[in-house]
């Protein structure tokens, strides 16, 4: 055994791997093997099938329409190699979409695989259970809930123009890290249409139980949704003061 | 102008200059996705034979993306100096490959050449120069800088900590700051990357790593690395701004998906020069880029990864930065699929870099969807510090925990140390020294439970 690092205690402040010793230069053979399952779980992480009905019963279950959608790229492999067609719709879906419209809503919402389809089956209802007050406080309306397969977040662009909506919100697995295998990410994207650029959009990012907590992301989302509004814009322009807000307004106002 | 190559029996066209770029460049999936590349091993090496008799003045007439309708292009061309090119004017990519291999050409006579040279020379060269020669000419190319301390010495290798903490956590940042410091990294910067775009976050932050740097008088620099225009604001609002970051590309409408332009760079290099927080210099701007972004922009104008990455150092040159890396396996396998790719990259990123006169570092990484693991990053790794490399990232046990990929970490750092020999910058090393951090043997000496580092935590906590 190495000796461990003297300030090996704080490590209970962060889940980075710190204090870890050393023998010489290096890492004690504990952590060179404890590193090397990690990675192999989050390689097997990015490969475990999107279980879309599961996420879209969770979701009707909260009382939300739901839409079951694909982008073009058929399968994982196809996913991985080619991210334009993860940022379209199949064309079935792209009909799908289109019928289900019905007239202009305020947000349309899209939970997507992306790169951990993980952090959608555990994240993506809590998430939305979190953000209904809000919605429901502000008299948003809602176009139905899509849960795409094979997605990346511009996507939500194209459903969001279908669905007719004023702004368009993507929940999507974050790439799998060694520690956090199952993080969702938020991005919110005012007047969607296809060929939005990133710095159009504001990301909340590592929403998750051990990391931002599904009341905080709520509270920050409809923070940045009603300045989007307010403002007409989302991205660099629209910077998040949300944390300038007192605690005791952090909550959603229902109607009484 | 189309270039035509005879293999044998059969002969190969390029449609013009970019497309012989694109084809000569060795395969990597992004240009793949593209639709870009070699339809074959073949083509691509006719394409290589073509490239090196193409005259190096070519890239002074045909712009690869036009001059009129991006203003990376007119950046280019409009502060070429033709005085500093001189040396070269007459040569081929083949003759210039030769010529950078020579012992005439010393690292004094690079540093005069390279204001001469644009960022497509560069890229051409590179694409017929394998990794033994990418290695050996950038190990002439030092390229120093200094803000609290002198950054790129030759015999040098910085480290930046990278104390990322998946909520911000003040706790959570300060233990690893502490982390890296005791185990001797931090000289290059300590860089948050945050989690929230937040203001009233990253200004605690930055309030953060300035009172730490303050207390032990580290010489060294903060950074923040949020948008531009935050930066500029939170420099308004009086925050304590060291560096100024921002993602920066080849290209004007890849910049333009970042949120940026040259006119707003400018802006947020001038602000933080003004405010002279620096001791020893005022290189005040740090950059990080990475082939693939202008394709992933769709603002690549069919012009290989490789090109508009060595664009991007034109773009980061006129600016003087502190540090510029290239975040070489961030992106994902769609640009650089494999460990192969990713290495081939980090080693053609180095020389372009350097070659244009920037202090290139390399963020070593890898993504859990890409074919790569640590055995990858260890040759990468040992190849750049072979090349001389400026910088590379320190991240706790080379898991980033907030933007969910492998770098390198602290060990790594002194891994590469112990078979190279390599120092810090000077006055980093002399602070370890005093902190009691490092031995007499400039090696990690064994910590105390009493270091008066370890108290900032509990602060923070």
């Amino acid at each position: 055994m190495t000796p461990r690092d003297p300030w090996l205690a704080f490590a209970r402040h962060t889940p980075a791997r710190i204090a870890l010793g050393r023998t010489g230069a290096s890492l004690p053979t504990d952590e060179v093997l404890r590193f090397a399952l990690a990675h192999a779980q989050a390689r097997d992480a990015v490969h475990t099938p999107f279980d879309g009905e599961a996420v879209a019963q969770g979701i009707a279950e909260l009382g939300l329409p739901v839409l079951a959608a694909d982008s073009a790229a058929a399968s994982r492999d196809i996913y991985l190699r080619r991210p334009d067609l993860g940022r379209r719709l199949s064309d079935e879906s792209r009909l799908r979409l289109a019928e289900a419209a019905g007239g202009e809503v305020d947000l349309a919402i899209v939970a997507a695989d992306g790169l951990s389809s993980t952090a959608v089956h555990v994240q993506a209802v809590p998430f939305l259970a979190a953000l209904k007050p809000w919605v429901a406080a502000e008299g948003w309306s809602l176009a139905p809930v899509v849960v795409a397969r094979q997605a990346r977040v511009a996507l939500g662009d194209e459903a969001g123009a279908l669905l007719k909506a004023r702004a368009v919100l993507v929940l999507i697995g974050e790439r799998p890290g060694l520690s956090s295998p199952d993080s969702l990410g938020l991005y919110l994207t005012f007047a969607p249409r296809p060929g939005r650029s990133d710095a159009e959009r504001n990301c909340i990012s590592n929403v998750r139980g051990d990391g931002l907590t599904f009341e905080a992301a709520a509270f920050k989302l409809s923070w940045l949704l009603r300045e989007a509004f307010r403002r007409g814009l989302t991205g660099v322009d629209l910077k998040d003061d949300s944390d300038a807000v007192a605690q005791e307004a952090r909550r959603p106002l229902t109607a009484g | 102008m189309a270039f035509l190559h005879r293999v044998g029996p059969r002969s190969y066209a390029f449609a013009d200059l970019k497309d012989l770029m694109a084809k000569a460049t060795p395969l990597r999936s992004g240009d793949v996705l593209a639709g870009i590349a070699a339809a074959s091993a073949e083509e691509s090496v006719a394409a290589r034979m073509c490239l090196a008799e193409v005259p190096l003045k070519a890239f002074l007439s045909q712009a690869l993306i036009p001059y009129e309708t991006d203003e990376v292009t007119r950046l280019i061309l409009d502060t070429h100096d033709a005085a500093a090119f001189a040396p070269v004017a007459s040569m081929t990519v083949g003759d210039f490959r030769d010529h950078l291999l020579s012992h005439e050409a010393t690292p004094a006579a690079l540093a005069r050449l390279a204001p001469g040279l644009t960022p497509e020379m560069v890229a051409a060269v590179s694409k017929i120069m394998r990794n033994q020669d990418l290695i050996l000419v950038a190990r002439k190319c030092p390229v120093v800088t200094r803000f609290r301390n002198t950054i790129g010495l030759p015999g040098t290798m910085a480290v930046r900590l990278q104390p990322n903490h998946p909520t911000d956590d003040a706790a959570g940042v300060s233990a690893s700051i502490l982390d890296g410091l005791l185990y001797g990294a931090g000289d290059a910067v300590i860089g948050i990357n945050p989690a929230s775009d937040s203001l009233p976050v990253i200004e605690r932050l930055l309030k953060l790593m300035d009172e730490v740097i303050g207390r032990f008088e580290i010489p060294t620099q903060s950074c923040v690395l949020t948008h531009v225009t935050s930066s500029i604001e939170l420099m308004n609002r009086g925050a304590p701004v060291d560096l100024v970051f921002q993602s920066i590309a080849g290209t004007e409408g890849a910049n333009r998906s970042f949120g940026v332009d040259l006119a707003v760079l400018k802006e947020a290099a001038d602000a933080a020069r003004a405010l002279k927080r620096g001791t020893v210099g005022q290189n005040a701007m740090y950059f990080e880029t990475g082939q693939g972004s202008a394709l992933s922009a769709d603002a690549h104008h069919g012009v290989d990864q490789q090109t508009c990455e060595a664009r991007a150092y034109a773009v980061a040159r006129a600016f003087e930065p502190l540090l510029v890396n290239t975040v070489v396996g961030f992106i994902g396998p769609e640009y650089l699929y494999d460990g192969k790719q990713i290495i081939r990259a980090g080693l053609e990123d180095h020389f372009c870099g350097k070659l244009l006169g920037v202090p290139l570092g390399v963020d070593v990484c890898y993504t859990n969807h890409a074919e790569a693991d640590q055995d990858d990053m260890d040759s990468l790794l040992t190849l750049l510090a072979a090349a001389g490399v400026t910088y590379v990232m320190g991240i706790p046990g080379a898991d980033d925990v907030m933007l969910n990929y492998q770098s390198t970490s602290f060990h790594d750092a002194l891994y590469v140390r112990e078979v190279f020999g390599l120092k810090r910058a000077p006055e980093f090393e002399a602070w370890l020294a005093r902190m009691g951090i490092t031995g007499p043997d400039g090696r990690i000496a064994p910590a105390s439970a009493s270091h008066p580092l370890l108290g900032f935590v509990e602060r923070a906590a």
